[in-house]
């Protein structure tokens, strides 16, 4: 090593959770102690979870990483020459080179984990800001067309056309428009939006400004959970950095239009996920879900047309302007074009974000990417898509991760979240949380939700226990049947998903026989 | 540990003020309450409901239905546990009786001494560190019984 040594250092709260603050003292420490002088970047997480805290050093051979990293090996690795990336049990080598890495294809995420995030030159250097400059030659319609022609699909869970969406907001007069991006990631095994908001800020600022210059958007909303305070201290920072530097704001780039953003903090409502909830939330209400018509892109937020998109869907924008809509449909499958961030989670050996094109088979995700379970005992079931996604045994891992296919195969890919239980799993204790999930977190509007979830746990607990089997399941089956159809929202309609997927594919946990094939 | 203000008419008047331009006030209103004074005072409702034009019962039912308000004060120190699936998958379950058991309280309840509340969770987003947890507002992943009572031990300890 000569002169100042450089450490990059993950400050997402996954990262942080793991211990990376700690090491980082530990390591100014030491070097301190050495007379080292160093320069310590603030990144956020390449998403290789199972490998934080992992701590990256500027070398001659370029970033070389050591992980998992935790204080008592501070000063073994200094010892062992890390400032230069020599040999270490914990060397990792060169980041991009980690098979996990590797095999990404990393489009939204390019620079999660890469950049100091909140550095202006950082993110310039690296292709920031090019799809907005893009958005202002290329004009509103021109913009909203290429959207559409990248074939985009909300990120959120819903799939809708991104490019539709913001036509019918672009194509409805009014004074005051809205984008408002929904930051509410409430569905476990997924933190991809918190990911790129820790990790990258500038692309989903970048991606709503280029709808907000699009549609005629003058103001932008971002709804972050509370229990994401990370995501909102960092984006506040990059809000107020992007907003001095003149990028965003009263004059988007010099092009007199005007875009300004505001972080809001949302209140512990799982519900609030869904968008109409969220813009009862924005307005200062009970976050209930409103009936559709009226669609929010033609009254929205405060009765305005509003544009409403997930963080990923919008922090995918910028990189659609800048390659082009043909670059992004070249990714993926059938109808789900473009890539994926998919979430591996729970017990799974590889625990981390992998972005992809949409194709593979979820068996390929779990077994050969995830690596199997991180207990080392047999894969049993794999929920996808959050608390309200199906549970899928074995026997559906040729699934194809794709909207339709997983629909068709009754699940749902969701927001990307995989979840991975191993063979200790209760199934029937699973699909009791679901419906107690859905009574804890019901907005209360609905009767099919509100009431049905309450239900539906006491009906388990009658299955369970081994009242009228039988009976039980039937009515249990019915009972999901009347909240699939008569909820008004995603929470009551879709929690029949995890429920029935469990009693089907795993009836012995219910101490039901299985179902002749 | 988080420190609080006690309630005051006057401060309180100051915090609806400082927050009441904005557009949809409510619950950016209702933060800051919280972060004042560590719940939500009863005496608060009215005067919000006064600013912002609105009945007593619709800010009442803004301030119940969200479960981050508080209608009294937590313990000195908030532990919440995540019992989503991703933790679930990972032994949460056992992990949150430990913890019950150990602080003698169930979910929502604060200790005897007023140190600790112990509350649910579901889903920080550490979903490939489970299972998760967040201390008076600092997040910890990979827990199990050994570091959990490592942490509520330093927590106690502290206050």
């Amino acid at each position: 090593m000569s002169g100042k040594a450089r450490l990059y250092i993950p400050r997402d709260a996954g990262a942080l959770g793991m211990g990376s603050s700690d090491v980082e003292y530990a390591l100014i420490a030491a070097l301190k102690k050495r007379n080292i002088d160093a320069e310590f970047i603030h990144t956020g997480s390449r998403g290789l979870y199972w490998l934080e805290p992992m701590i990256e050093v500027a070398t001659s051979q370029g970033r070389i990483a050591y992980g998992p990293v935790q204080v008592g090996d501070v000063e073994n690795l200094l010892d062992a020459g890390m400032l230069d990336g020599k040999a270490h049990a914990l060397r990792l080598g060169k980041p991009e080179e980690i098979p996990f890495l590797k095999r990404q294809s990393r489009l939204t995420f390019a620079r999660c984990g890469i950049v100091d995030r909140i550095n202006l030159d950082d993110y310039r250097a690296l292709g920031g800001w090019q799809g907005l400059e893009k958005a202002l030659s290329l004009g509103p319609a021109a913009t909203v067309d290429l959207v559409t022609k990248s074939g985009l699909r909300g990120r959120g869970g819903a799939g809708f056309p991104t490019g539709i969406k913001w036509k019918t907001v672009l194509d409805t007069a009014g004074a005051q428009k809205y984008v408002c991006c929904n930051a509410d990631e409430g569905d476990s095994g997924t933190y991809a939006d918190r990911m790129i908001m820790e990790g990258d800020p500038y692309t989903l600022i970048e991606g709503m400004a280029i709808a907000g210059v699009s549609v005629g958007a003058t103001k932008g909303y971002i709804y972050i959970r509370s229990e994401y305070p990370h995501s909102i201290h960092v984006l506040q920072r990059a809000i107020d950095r992007a907003t001095a530097a003149g990028i965003i704001g009263a004059n988007v780039m010099g092009s007199g239009k005007a875009f300004h953003l505001e972080i809001r903090e949302g209140a512990g409502a799982y519900v609030c996920g869904e968008e109409t909830a969220m813009l009862d939330s924005l307005e200062g209400k009970r976050g209930q879900v409103r009936a559709k018509p009226p669609l929010p892109a033609h009254k929205g937020l405060f009765g305005k047309p509003t544009v409403i998109n997930n963080v990923i869907s919008l922090a995918s924008v910028p990189w659609i302007l800048a390659n082009g809509a043909d670059g992004y449909m070249n990714f993926g499958m059938g109808r789900s074009r473009g890539t994926m961030p998919i979430q591996l989670a729970g017990n799974v050996k590889h625990r981390g974000l992998f972005e992809t094109g949409f194709g593979l088979a979820l068996g390929e995700i779990v077994d050969d990417i995830g690596g199997g379970t991180a207990s080392g005992r047999p894969v049993r079931a794999v929920q996808v898509g959050g608390p309200l996604g199906a549970y899928f045994p074995r026997g559906l891992f040729d699934t194809k991760f794709d909207i339709e296919a997983f629909t068709a195969a009754g699940g749902l890919v969701g927001h990307g979240g995989v979840v991975v239980f191993d063979d200790t799993v209760d199934m029937a204790k699973m699909a009791r949380f679901a419906m107690e999930f859905c009574a804890i977190e019901s907005c209360g509007k609905c009767t099919p939700c509100r009431i049905g979830s309450m239900r539906g746990m006491e009906v388990i607990d009658r299955i369970v226990k081994g009242d009228r089997r039988d009976d039980n399941a039937a009515l249990l089956a019915e009972l999901c049947d009347t909240m699939k159809f008569g909820s008004l929202c995603a929470l009551g309609g879709f929690v029949p998903y995890p429920v029935m997927s469990a009693l089907t594919h795993f009836p012995e946990d219910f101490g039901l026989a299985a179902k002749a094939a | 540990m988080p420190s609080y203000e006690s309630w005051s008419a006057a401060r309180g008047a100051e915090i609806i003020a400082k927050e009441a331009k904005q557009d949809g006030a409510t619950l950016p209103i209702l933060h800051a309450l919280q972060r004042a004074f560590g719940y939500v005072p009863r005496e608060a409702v009215p005067m919000v409901a006064q600013t912002l034009n609105l009945s007593r019962a619709e800010v009442h039912g803004v301030v119940s239905f969200y479960h981050d308000f508080r209608h009294e004060p937590a313990g000195r120190h908030v532990v919440k546990l995540c019992r989503a699936e991703a933790c679930q998958s990972m032994g949460a379950d056992d992990l949150h009786k430990h913890a019950q058991d150990k602080l003698r309280v169930g979910w929502g309840d604060t200790t005897p001494d007023g140190r600790v509340t112990l509350e649910a969770v579901y889903c920080l987003g550490l979903c490939a560190c489970a299972p998760s947890a967040m201390v008076d507002g600092k997040v910890y992943g990979g827990l199990d019984k050994k570091k959990l009572d490592a942490l509520i031990d330093r927590t106690v300890r502290a206050s």
